[in-house]
């Protein structure tokens, strides 16, 4: 064949995540602190649920946003947790995940040459769902000092007249970063007076240790320019289930469904079964791993702290983004390194964005006895970068 | 921190109080004082091990044995229980609602030692009216913990 493939999609670069799994997947007995999803399997009886309804022969598609019974606890979970009314019917759609929810919201928003405003460090997959959208990236690059938080004059200053959406992603994927309501109601007042769009991902919502997760679209004049996405991979430890949702202005998930509708058809039925088990009686299972997760993230920082390694306390997710500037590698050479001296295998900030450069990203989705000895291996290394140094 | 402190030592009693203050995020002399407290107001009845017989040369047999008695006066269960419990060789009992008044675990080096414990000294007490022995041939699930599986970690080493 002599036909050129896509040049879009050829000149879209594989996530850096990826070439390092590449490198790790070749070694032996690594202690891996580079997952971004639980170490918890799914809660018995939510599983339990999935295999009902496979044993029932809920075989069959399901409509196009979703079961209805799913949408209806979607919005009763979102008026309970966030008080914001979004009504089944039209106003939620049930996707493969948070990150079709991304993708397919991107492409219902944006004409070519609308300009997406992406903070990073962040998940790695906002860029390329704009590229392939014919949308322009817009990065914004998020400072240590404002401990990775988006602030309204960074916000301003990237505002164009081709901004069509901000994405917003707290909890954070890689800092661990939250938003509180006060920050949150900084970065309204730009995007209600420059008259743009939200794409708020929320995946990390229940993992939030300080106070409750506050959703933007739950500030006023908000709800009516948000597309707010969650999903049960984080909370529930349902990742492999592959399922997520979007709830945002019917306007917004009609056009949405359309793209979900030929590219999709629908979500995993089996997952959406199970899924209203675990909006119904999940809280109890999301409140013990919220509890395991934030000892783990204290254990960390106390790590961190006792080899000197500067760290600022994150509040949501399951990572923490140490800063190893004083050791004048890249991220990619500590972390190439640490693999092959210490088998500890963790992020290189830089994955998520230049700005995640000098910083490691560490998942402590791991039981305290593996962050105990990945944590000894690190300080070993730390230690003996810093003799190094001082020779 | 009480409920987040218990839920912690109940899961390793061997954990120390530097880790302890840690995980909770307080500091170690408050840990301390719980848990003395809770020590003092019995709600922390000892620190025991768990461990798997079976894995060892020593033979252990389980039986759950289901006991119909007459209750006293005054007393209630209370004191036909503490005449059973009060055997070393019982590991548990309970007062159970349904069919059968005590539910008492047993644990012994045979069978036939636990045959001549029902039949010599629970069956003669005056107010047992009978007994129904189950052994346990095989234990999956104990104190929450599941006993044969070793959970390997499966997920990718690496994941966005």
């Amino acid at each position: 064949m002599t036909k050129e493939l896509s040049k879009k999609v050829i000149a879209i670069k594989p996530s850096g995540i990826r070439k390092f799994f590449d490198l790790v997947s070749e070694m032996q007995d690594v202690i891996s602190l580079g997952v971004g999803e639980p170490d918890f399997d799914t809660p018995w009886h939510i599983r339990d649920e999935g295999i009902y309804a496979l044993e029932k022969g809920r075989t069959f598609y399901t409509s196009n946003s979703g079961l209805k019974a799913l949408r209806q606890e979607i919005s009763n979970y979102i008026k309970r947790t966030q008080n914001i009314l979004y009504n089944p019917d039209n106003e939620i759609i049930v996707t493969v995940g948070g990150s079709e929810a991304i993708d397919i919201g991107i492409r219902a928003l944006v004409n070519d040459g609308d300009e997406v405003i992406i903070p990073q460090p962040s998940y790695v997959s906002y860029e390329p769902c704009a590229l392939l959208a014919n949308a322009k990236p817009v990065i914004i690059n998020l400072k240590a000092e404002n401990e990775f938080r988006l602030t309204s004059d960074e916000l301003l200053n990237a505002i164009t007249e081709k901004t069509k959406i901000l994405i917003l992603p707290f909890p954070n994927n890689p800092t661990g970063s939250i938003m509180d309501k006060d920050d949150l109601e900084k970065i309204a007042k730009v995007i209600i007076e420059k008259d743009i769009y939200v794409m708020s991902d929320e995946i990390y919502s229940e993992l939030s240790y300080k106070d409750k997760h506050v959703s933007i679209a739950s500030l006023p004049q908000m709800k009516e320019r948000t597309i707010l996405i969650n999903g049960f991979s984080k909370a529930y430890a349902m990742t492999g289930w592959r399922l997520g949702y979007a709830c945002a202005p019917k306007e917004i998930i009609k056009q949405m469904t359309k793209i979900h509708q030929y590219a999709i058809m629908c979500a995993p039925t089996t997952s959406q079964y199970a899924a209203v088990e675990a909006l119904k009686n999940g809280d109890n299972d999301v409140a013990m791993m919220r509890q395991s997760y934030n000892q783990r993230r204290r254990f960390l920082l106390n790590a961190f702290k006792e080899m000197n390694l500067p760290c600022f306390e994150p509040f949501g997710a399951f990572y923490v983004f140490p800063c190893i500037k004083e050791f004048g590698m890249t991220s990619e050479e500590f972390a190439t390194r640490l693999l092959q001296e210490e088998k500890v295998a963790a992020i290189p900030g830089n994955a998520f964005g230049d700005s995640g450069e000098g910083y490691l990203r560490i998942s402590y989705a791991y039981s305290l006895d593996n962050l105990k000895k990945a944590m000894e291996r690190l300080g070993r290394f730390v230690k003996k970068l810093r003799e190094e140094k001082s020779k | 921190m009480r409920e987040e402190l218990l839920t912690l030592i109940e899961k390793n009693s061997k954990i120390g109080l530097k880790e302890l203050s840690v995980l909770l995020g307080v500091d170690e002399a408050s840990v301390l004082q719980e848990l003395e407290a809770l020590e003092k107001e019995g709600v922390i009845c000892g620190y025991h091990t768990l461990i798997d017989w079976e894995k060892t040369s020593i033979e252990k047999v389980t039986a759950l044995i289901e006991v119909r008695v007459t209750p006293q006066r005054g007393q209630g269960f209370d004191s036909i229980a503490e005449r059973i419990y009060n055997y070393p060789e019982v590991r548990a009992a309970y007062l159970i609602s349904g069919g059968y008044d005590l539910l008492i675990i047993l644990e012994e080096k045979s069978l036939r030692e636990i045959a001549n414990f029902v039949s010599d000294k629970l069956s003669t007490l005056d107010s047992v009216l009978s007994t129904a022995t189950h052994f346990v041939l095989k234990k999956y699930k104990y104190h929450g913990t599941i006993i044969s599986k070793k959970h390997d970690d499966e997920r990718e080493i690496v994941t966005p």
